[in-house]
């Protein structure tokens, strides 16, 4: 493209950063700089074994404890190898920037944006989705409270704060409402869901105890 | 022939289901999920697109090559969306776009694309009505009384200058959908507000008829007034499908380009002076308003807003034009401007002549409708009491000492939200299984929900006998959900549906029973003689017997114009924002939100509630720190993400006290919508509680830190 005023602007709107570049300048969880999840809970992102790319690489994720197999170009995030490439659609594209937390997912322990993460760089961890959350047709804890709680309006939000919910339980399963506030700080709902999150957290947190002693 | 049943809803107190707090009926399928948004769909063959859109604001296209992005791997389509020639008003107004096999081909594709502009000059900041020169288009001045005569006579006068920005809908699913051109048919799977009409809007775009095209829709992620038409990326996409084939495309815009052209609310701007008596009765308003809804210019916001039978009026509007994306329908269109500039100016008259300025809100209710007049006042006091007003209130700036001040702020609003025109199906099978079938949408606000409880209800059965159909073309036809008119719309025709249904099955069931087919009543799952447990049958029972004719179908139609006393419209509601200020920092924080809404007879209180919270939410979030911040020598977007624009987070926003005005003389007119009304007063409530609370106005929101300090600095930001 050839701007007469201006050669050197973008290509197109979307194409002053590049997500390769913004993954790799950053590094993984970078993004969520100043969003509060993930500022204490960046994973590093692994040295490369060799070179691959820039074509379709095959690579193997672990999800949900079963191996995956796909052929991906490694600039291929995460989030996008989930949904375009396996179909397992629960978390969400929404920011493709590490802001939102629609795409949260649990990689090796560590609650992560999957929009901010190369599928690459995901394999040999477990990926946990929240596909994987319930078991049959019962509902996990989190999102019976989710429904007990009405923490969904539109619902687009709703995975990833499921999942966020998730990995802050894990680490925290005594949180106060206070810590509820600070620990989903990384996750944004557009419908105004707070209210309903911010007690069914806590209520999950309540009956996940009750299970564990129970 | 028997005479038309009566549709009235139930009284309170005999009501089963109607009014009570049912948990969402789709929950579990979101909290694990499992939903299915038109954004996740991925039928075999799908193609992926990409759309691409001017990096300038002022532009003629010169030229256009997409012979190097066709002849890549994996582009199995290229379309021109603006041809060479077209002079482009707006940055990331569409150019062309490209469907492959991959989402990584696609967005190669359009890099492939070789676009030659020539630029033009541009405008793009409103905030400055001198700098708009011929941009600007006055709408002519509007006199009610003797403005002049009745300023010249007040005991007091006040002026301020405001300002609410242009913001961006935000909703978490971008526009766009998934297409599929096979033959003559056209497969549409939108994220969209408006299902039954889907195919209407996109028809003529795409000249095919009517009748060829299946629109489908099961979940939305999010719409807010923005997503009623079937958009020009889902034309863009049938056209990318024809000409891959027939194979399905799905097509969303990513995040820069919904924030750039998809869609936002229109900017407000005015001086208002306030002059009146020192007991706080207002007597005349001058305001002199500009805003911006984008290059079409901009709407003017009704003012003076709720209160206006002020006697002595004057006012102009001034609608910009920018070169920036254009505006749509933000969840209560113009009333959140009109809120804002009246409610801050009232609070500012107030603090003129040192009232309290719920006593003077009090007061100048009088120039409200005089239906509302009294509901306004009741819900004044009702939220004082919540917020703890005569406790925490204090004359303006008038606080305790110290660094973070903490104040209290009112805004009020009006909407209408009558029920709209729906149609619904109501089917009985033989075997008992009962079917409703209606053209609406679920946004999430539990519309599902509300129609399952008024079906369940009226056929006496529980909720999980009955399945609901929605979100599909093929049903009857409701409305597009917007304007707070979906609920009193498709619970009226689902009552009517679901009883015509019920007095057919009574006619077939009466002779077994002894009794005439109007003495006979649905409850707990039998079809009994009215209060007379003892004659009846169960319902499966009762249903067997319309075997001969196999089931029964009946419509139902909610009329807008008569609906019959099953819906009406007119709801009020005040807030009150307490908040505290950091006067070193400059950041505020929102301690409790109150918010008391009328909306007549409320079906359903737990999701009712949830509306006002994410109204409230979605409200504190503009007032606090959303804004669409344009560059004047670029003409381009400085916050098209969501990293710069910024949305409230858990964390950003306090208590939020919800109280439902439920009353019967409230609930006896019948259901009104509730998207709207509790989003209106929001940044007027905040903005007051700054002033309150550090003594001067900011002028504009969002209330950000560095006006909060330019403010106390006394310079104007
Ligand atoms: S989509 Fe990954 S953080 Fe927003
Ligand atoms: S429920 Fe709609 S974005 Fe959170």
């Amino acid at each position: 493209m050839n701007s007469r005023k201006d050669p050197k602007l973008p290509v197109r709107p979307s194409g002053g950063v590049s997500r390769r570049g913004f993954v790799s300048g950053l590094g993984i969880g970078g993004g969520a700089l100043g969003t509060g999840l993930l500022e204490k809970e960046a994973v590093a992102a692994p040295a490369p074994a060799n070179l691959i790319g820039p074509g379709p690489a095959a690579i193997t994720l672990t999800i949900n404890g079963k191996p995956v197999n796909l052929k991906v170009e490694p600039r291929v995030t995460l989030l996008d190898a989930l949904r375009n490439y396996i179909g397992m659609t629960g978390a969400k594209n929404v920011c493709d920037r590490g802001v939102c937390g629609a795409c949260t997912v649990i990689m090796a322990g560590k609650t992560v944006y999957s929009c901010a993460v190369l599928a690459i760089d995901a394999q040999g961890k477990n990926i946990e989705t929240i596909e994987g959350l319930a078991a049959g047709n019962s509902l996990h804890p989190i999102s019976a409270a989710f429904v007990a709680n009405d923490g969904q309006q539109c619902g687009y939000c709703t995975s990833g704060f499921v999942m966020a919910a998730k990995g802050f339980l894990d680490e925290h399963p005594n949180p106060t409402m206070d810590d509820v506030k600070h620990g989903l700080g990384g996750n944004l709902c557009r419908c105004g869901t707070y209210m309903g999150v911010r007690k069914a957290v806590i209520e999950a947190a309540a009956n996940m105890k009750g299970a564990k002693n129970g | 022939m028997a005479s038309a049943p009566d549709y009235s809803w139930p009284p309170m107190e005999k009501r089963k289901l109607i009014g009570k707090p049912i948990k969402r009926l789709d929950g579990p399928q979101k909290s694990t999920g499992r939903a299915k948004y038109a954004s996740d769909l991925k039928p075999q063959g799908l193609l992926f697109a990409a759309y691409m859109g001017s990096p300038h604001a002022h532009a003629r296209i010169t030229k256009i090559d997409t012979s190097e992005a066709e002849k890549m791997p994996g582009v199995k389509a290229v379309h021109i969306i603006n041809p060479e020639g077209t002079e482009i008003q707006w940055q990331g107004m569409e150019v062309a776009a490209a469907a492959a096999a991959t989402e990584e081909a696609a967005n190669d594709a359009l890099r492939k694309i070789k676009v030659d502009y020539e630029v033009l000059p541009h405008f793009v900041q409103e905030a400055d009505l001198k700098q708009a020169g011929a941009r600007g288009k006055a709408a002519g001045e509007r006199v009610t009384g003797d403005p002049d005569k009745a300023f010249q006579d007040a005991e007091a006068v006040s002026e301020g200058q405001y300002g609410i920005p242009v913001i961006t809908h935000c909703c978490l699913e971008t526009h766009g959908s998934v297409v599929q051109w096979q033959g003559d048919q056209v497969h549409v799977f939108p994220s969209t507000q408006y299902i039954s009409g889907t195919a209407a809007g996109l028809a003529p775009n795409i000249k095919v008829p009517i009748a060829n095209i299946q629109a489908h829709m099961d979940y939305i992620g999010g719409g807010f007034g923005s997503k009623f038409s079937p958009g020009k990326w889902a034309e863009v996409c049938a056209f990318l499908s024809q000409k891959a084939g027939g194979a399905p495309v799905r097509l969303f815009l990513d995040r820069k380009m919904d924030q750039l052209i998809a869609g936002n609310r229109p900017s407000a701007f005015a001086t208002v002076k306030l002059g009146g008596k020192k007991d706080g009765t207002v007597t005349a308003w001058e305001s002199n308003g500009w805003g911006t809804g984008g290059f079409a210019g901009g709407g003017s916001p009704p003012l003076p807003y709720v209160i206006d039978r002020i006697p002595n009026a004057r006012q102009t509007f001034t609608g910009v034009s920018v070169n920036a994306g254009p505006n749509q329908a933000w969840r209560a269109p113009n009333n959140q401007q009109a809120a804002f500039l009246t409610c801050c100016a009232l609070e500012d008259f107030a603090a003129k002549i040192g009232m309290d300025p719920a006593a003077v809100f009090d007061k100048n209710f009088a120039y409200a409708p005089d239906a509302r007049v009294e509901t306004y006042r009741y819900q004044l006091r009702k939220a004082a009491d919540l917020a703890e007003w005569s406790k925490h209130w204090h004359p303006r700036g008038k606080g305790a000492s110290g660094v973070v001040k903490r104040g209290l702020g009112l805004g009020f609003s009006a909407w209408a939200g009558a029920g709209q025109a729906s149609q619904c199906r109501a089917t009985i099978h033989v075997d008992g299984s009962v079917v409703v079938d209606i053209g609406t949408q679920d946004l999430g606000t539990g519309t599902r929900t509300v129609i399952t409880q008024v079906a369940a209800e009226t056929l006496g059965l529980p909720m999980g006998a009955i399945k609901l159909n929605i979100g599909d073309n093929s049903l009857p036809v409701s409305g597009a959900s917007g304007g707070s008119s979906t609920v009193g719309g498709v619970c009226s025709s689902t009552r009517k549906a679901a009883m015509n249904a019920l007095v057919k099955l009574f006619e077939t069931v009466a002779p077994s029973l002894g009794a005439q087919p109007e003495d006979l009543e649905a409850v707990n799952g039998k079809i009994q003689v009215k209060d007379t447990p003892a004659k009846s049958l169960a319902w499966a029972a009762a249903c067997k017997k319309i075997a001969a004719a196999g089931q029964i179908s009946e419509m139902g139609e909610n009329v807008q114009r008569s609906p019959g006393g099953l819906n009406t419209q007119g709801a009020a509601g005040v807030q009150i924002a307490d908040v505290s200020v950091d006067t070193e920092t400059g950041i505020v924080r929102v301690n409790r939100y109150v918010a008391v809404q009328d909306c007549g007879l409320v079906v359903n209180p737990w999701l009712a509630q949830s509306q006002v919270h994410g109204a409230v939410i979605m409200g504190l979030s503009t007032a606090l720190l959303e804004e669409r911040i344009m560059d004047a020598r670029t003409g381009r977007m400085l916050n098209p993400d969501m990293e710069f624009y910024k949305l409230a987070g858990i964390n950003d926003v306090g208590d939020i006290v919800v109280h439902l005005d439920i009353r019967p003389e409230n609930d006896k007119r019948g259901i009104i919508g509730l998207g709207e009304p509790p989003a209106i007063a929001i940044c007027a409530a905040v903005s007051n509680a700054v002033a309150n609370a550090i003594g001067v106005r900011v002028p504009n929101v969002p209330v950000t830190a560095d006006r909060v300090l330019a403010a106390l600095e006394g310079r104007n930001a």
